[in-house]
């Protein structure tokens, strides 16, 4: 069993897991389903609001890149003894942090930078 | 009982720390990995100045007056197809199968060249009109991070020719599938980052 395991190993060459032709075109064809809808709800203007539309799309955007780890980067919690899946939390953590930082920041900075801010202390001053 | 249980763990362990010796390139991956994860955060860094810059228009042109999203469509499924190819080059090299291997990697460069033609075509036409990177914060936070991952791209598609060549040379030796399954990562890695860039930056860009 274990002299099995061990050729098996060898075959293989790393700890990681591979993917059969099988998961390579589900992975493929599920990434054109969620490539296409997006490109779809923009082009042809399906929906009449816009926030719902941008909400589609960034939705859909992280179902596909959850496909993409699964079928084509093949992620899971035991690659590696389960670091690479914890290198990937701490990235999408740091990724988070920086993003909805950056935006958070910039705009309560251009909120309270607006024009008309200044433009209303005028006259409350003048 | 108990000793007999243990005298059996003891002779099994010293087999899989042999195994584990006999795979120094389990770190390459993790080690590989752990790089993409920091290219991950460059990324991450353009795509927040891109949301910060984004609407910043200097009274120049929009997303919605510059992109033509066919083009961005056909683009991205480039990028896809490659994808797949490259899947496939993985299966035939784990049967062993060179030319098999060189055929789906060739394939697969000729996807990635073609989208990097594509792009450098926007960019071309997009500079024709007046919208370069100086004309305002929204077109150099565009510039920089598409331009950064078709850079990315285009060292894939060298590293690529360089190992169809390695291959070539000293077949599908354990070094070779190697450096073929760290170029899978990257490849597939700049895959989802394009969803990112057309999600965020062509899609949400043109809606408005």
């Amino acid at each position: 069993m274990s002299a099995h395991s061990h050729a098996h190993d060898d075959h293989h060459g790393d700890g990681a897991s591979h993917g059969t032709f099988k998961s390579y075109l589900i992975g493929f064809i599920l990434s054109v389903i969620l490539t296409a809808i997006p490109f779809w709800l923009v082009m042809d203007g399906v929906l009449d609001s816009k926030v719902a539309t941008a909400l589609w799309i960034m939705g859909l955007g992280v179902v596909q890149i959850v496909v993409h780890m699964i079928y084509f980067l093949h992620m899971n919690t035991k690659s590696e003894g389960g670091w690479n899946m914890l290198a990937l939390i701490f990235t999408i953590v740091i990724v988070a942090i920086a993003i909805a930082g950056s935006l958070w920041v910039m705009y309560h900075l251009n909120t309270n930078m607006m024009p008309q801010m200044d433009h209303e202390m005028i006259k409350s001053f003048g | 009982m108990t000793m007999a249980n243990n005298t059996a763990s003891q002779t099994e362990t010293p087999v899989f720390y042999l195994k584990e010796e006999h795979h120094p390139e389990t770190g390459t991956m993790l080690g590989f990995w752990i790089y993409l994860m920091s290219d991950c955060l460059i990324f991450a860094i353009l795509f927040a100045t891109h949301g910060v810059l984004g609407r910043n228009y200097a009274a120049g042109p929009s997303p919605a007056d510059l992109f033509d999203l066919e083009l961005v469509a056909i683009n991205t499924s480039m990028l896809l197809f490659s994808s797949i190819t490259y899947g496939f080059a993985m299966l035939q090299m784990e049967k062993g199968k060179i030319a098999g291997t060189q055929l789906w990697l060739a394939i697969t460069g000729l996807f990635g060249i073609a989208f990097v033609g594509l792009e450098l075509y926007e960019f071309h036409h997009l500079w024709s009109i007046g919208a370069t990177p100086m004309r305002s914060g929204f077109l150099s936070a565009f510039y920089t991070l598409v331009a950064t991952h078709g850079l990315h791209v285009t060292f894939g598609i060298i590293w690529l020719v360089t190992l169809m060549v390695q291959v070539s040379q000293r077949g599908l030796i354990p070094e070779n599938k190697r450096r073929l399954m760290c170029l899978s990562m990257f490849w597939h890695f700049l895959d989802v980052v394009w969803i990112g860039v057309f999600s965020v930056v062509y899609l949400l860009g043109v809606l408005g």
